[in-house]
């Protein structure tokens, strides 16, 4: 059974790393090979032709499109980021500290909003219909229906302006003790967690009505299991492999809240580091946070297959 | 499958109250994207008030924005841009992803198995990231941005229409259509797609929500629509300034994206059954 399951995950992570080749074309397709000449964008306006073509050389931008593409694609491999075209840094210095700082922001909006999620979402599916379960699902639509950008300037005029609790910029500099360590992560974190468990809290709930449509749970019903029972122990456990997979895709939507977030913040990481990149146009930069984004965005998709298979064993025959 | 719900007459299905409202918040607004020009009561770019941020008054229905320019013309025609460009991109997205899905479930073999294999690829690329790449390589304009958020969400219509229409593929009336000896458009254009239309339609709706909120997310961060034209995510960004002292010149832009969103989905949500049967 064990080989089993090793083969289904080889399998995906092949998949994973086919993609992630598709994905590396289409980042450096993008950037390099659509019109705009990235040497004439460097120097300005005011550049002589013969600085352009002296740049183009150096930059090896004269090279066949393919042949840059594999260059580009085994310095990637090989830990090799390329140099900022804005300050002359290795990229991968410019970004080790900020991927730190961006971790750290998602790994506590998933400590907040997994629990409380999977909360309201199965207790919303349990109580299916009720005005708990109606005003949960008003509360989703809504903030699954409004940008990103509201749900943070919401936060801000409230937390920040009337209330006056939190700053309304985070700048993660000097941290002394835990009370200054809540104050700086809160509103991104408000936000965020907004963002991610809303999407959370309706596939949660749809996974858990989806079992508790099942056959062996009207079984439980007729011989006259109380409601609890039938939800945590009939439905749950066939739910699990559903759920988790939400988890997944919804704490993917991290990576878009988080370029709005960490923008609207001011909070050093990553995405931040890539919106400013985009005004410099510093290329290297831009494929390389791209392509960590896209790399944890496939990670998270693995991790939520696998475990889909691991709680299914139905899915293992495939 | 016999459906018990009461039927109009006109469509054959009925919408409840809810989902009315939420069909006349979209026709509004659409009306308004393509009559804004003659019924915005000031021109657009024109500085019309000494005062910026300007309060709600009789002559400024909504106040005005951070150089005292109206705002009440200037959301009416930012429903141009933000339902202009995102129609136009949804459109696109799922008219390729429809087709090529269909096509893909009927032909099979190889040509599904490669197509859907890319487009999974090309479906894991967070939206908002591409958007911020490919702006920063060739900059911004309506054609960029329209064919960038097409190309982003074609795959997900594509994904959607070809799990739908492999469904109706295996029914015995495209078996029959084979055996009579009809080519492949006949089958996708009289055999499946008459099948698969209304998932489909609903699919529409809420890929042109996701839409709308990646444009305002673009515009937002300024990577958008460019001024001196502004959408309603670009209207947020350019009054921000305001929102320390709750201006409405950030506020009604705001509100103006979140009813054309919540409405679609309210609309979607209470389709009947039959209709959005498998969307989700």
């Amino acid at each position: 059974m064990n080989a089993v399951i090793a083969r289904l995950v080889l399998k995906r992570l092949g998949i994973m790393l086919l993609s992630l080749l598709i994905v590396a074309f289409a980042v450096f397709f993008a950037t390099e090979l659509l019109p705009g000449d990235v040497a004439q964008i460097l120097l300005g306006q005011a550049a002589t032709p013969e600085a352009v073509a002296g740049l183009r050389t150096a930059m090896h931008l004269d090279e066949p499109a393919f042949l840059r593409f594999l260059h580009w694609l085994f310095g990637l491999m090989s830990g090799d980021l390329g140099r900022s075209y804005a300050n002359d840094r290795e990229v991968a210095d410019l970004i080790s500290g900020r991927l730190a700082n961006s971790l750290e922001l998602a790994f506590v909006t998933t400590l907040f909003s997994v629990p409380i999620a999977l909360t309201l979402g199965i207790t919303s599916a349990m109580f299916r219909g009720s005005f708990y379960d109606r005003m949960v699902s008003v509360f989703t639509v809504t903030v699954i229906s409004i940008p990103e950008f509201m749900v943070a300037t919401l936060a801000v005029i409230i937390f920040a302006v009337y209330l006056r609790w939190l700053p309304a910029l985070s700048v993660a500099s000097e941290v002394h003790g835990i009370g200054e360590l809540l104050r700086i992560y809160a509103m991104p974190v408000i936000t965020l967690a907004f963002v991610v468990s809303a999407q959370m809290i309706r596939m949660t709930r749809a996974a858990v009505i989806d079992t508790l449509n099942t056959a062996y749970v009207e079984m439980a019903l007729l011989k006259g299991a109380s409601r609890r029972r039938i939800v945590l122990r009939h439905a749950l456990p066939n739910a699990l492999g559903p759920i988790v997979n939400a988890m997944a895709l919804s704490l993917s939507y991290l990576l878009g809240g988080v370029i709005i977030v960490e923008t609207i913040f001011n909070y050093p990481g990553v995405a931040k580091l890539m919106v400013d990149a985009v005004s410099t146009r510093d290329l290297p930069l831009i494929q390389s946070c791209a392509m960590i984004f896209c790399v944890s965005y496939l990670l998270l998709i693995l991790i939520a297959d696998v475990v889909a298979i691991m709680a299914n064993p139905r899915l293992r025959n495939q | 499958m016999t459906s018990t719900a009461r039927r109009s007459p006109r469509f054959g299905f009925a919408v409840n109250a809810v989902g009315v409202i939420g069909a006349s918040i979209i026709l509004f607004w659409i009306l308004v994207a393509v009559f804004a020009p003659w019924i915005s009561p000031y021109p657009v770019g024109k500085i019309v008030d000494f005062d910026y941020y300007g309060p709600i008054s009789s002559d400024f229905w909504l106040g005005t924005d951070y150089l005292g320019r109206d705002m009440f013309s200037r959301i009416l025609m930012g429903a141009r841009y933000t339902v202009g460009i995102s129609l136009a991109s949804v459109t696109i997205a799922c008219f390729v992803g429809v087709t090529l899905g269909m096509i893909a479930a009927v032909v099979g073999g190889w040509f599904d198995a490669v197509l859907s294999r890319f487009l999974d690829a090309l479906n894991s690329i967070p939206a908002l990231m591409f958007g911020l790449v490919v702006v920063a390589a060739v900059g911004s304009s309506l054609t960029v941005l329209i064919l960038t958020i097409a190309t982003l969400y074609a795959p997900g219509s594509y994904r959607f229409a070809r799990a739908l229409a492999v469904n109706v593929n295996a029914m015995d009336f495209v078996t029959v259509a084979r055996a009579r000896g009809e080519g492949i458009i006949y089958t996708i254009r009289e055999e499946i797609l008459p099948n698969i239309v209304g998932p489909v339609l609903a699919d529409f709706g809420l890929r042109f929500v996701f839409i709308v909120l990646l444009l305002s997310g673009l515009s937002f961060l300024g990577l958008g629509v460019q001024p001196p034209d502004a959408d309603w995510g670009a209207l947020v960004r350019e009054n921000i300034g305001g929102l320390s002292f709750g201006a409405p010149a950030v506020v009604f832009p705001s509100i103006a994206i979140a009813s054309l969103t919540i409405s679609v989905n309210m609309l979607i949500d209470n389709l009947p059954r039959r209709i959005r049967d498998r969307s989700e």
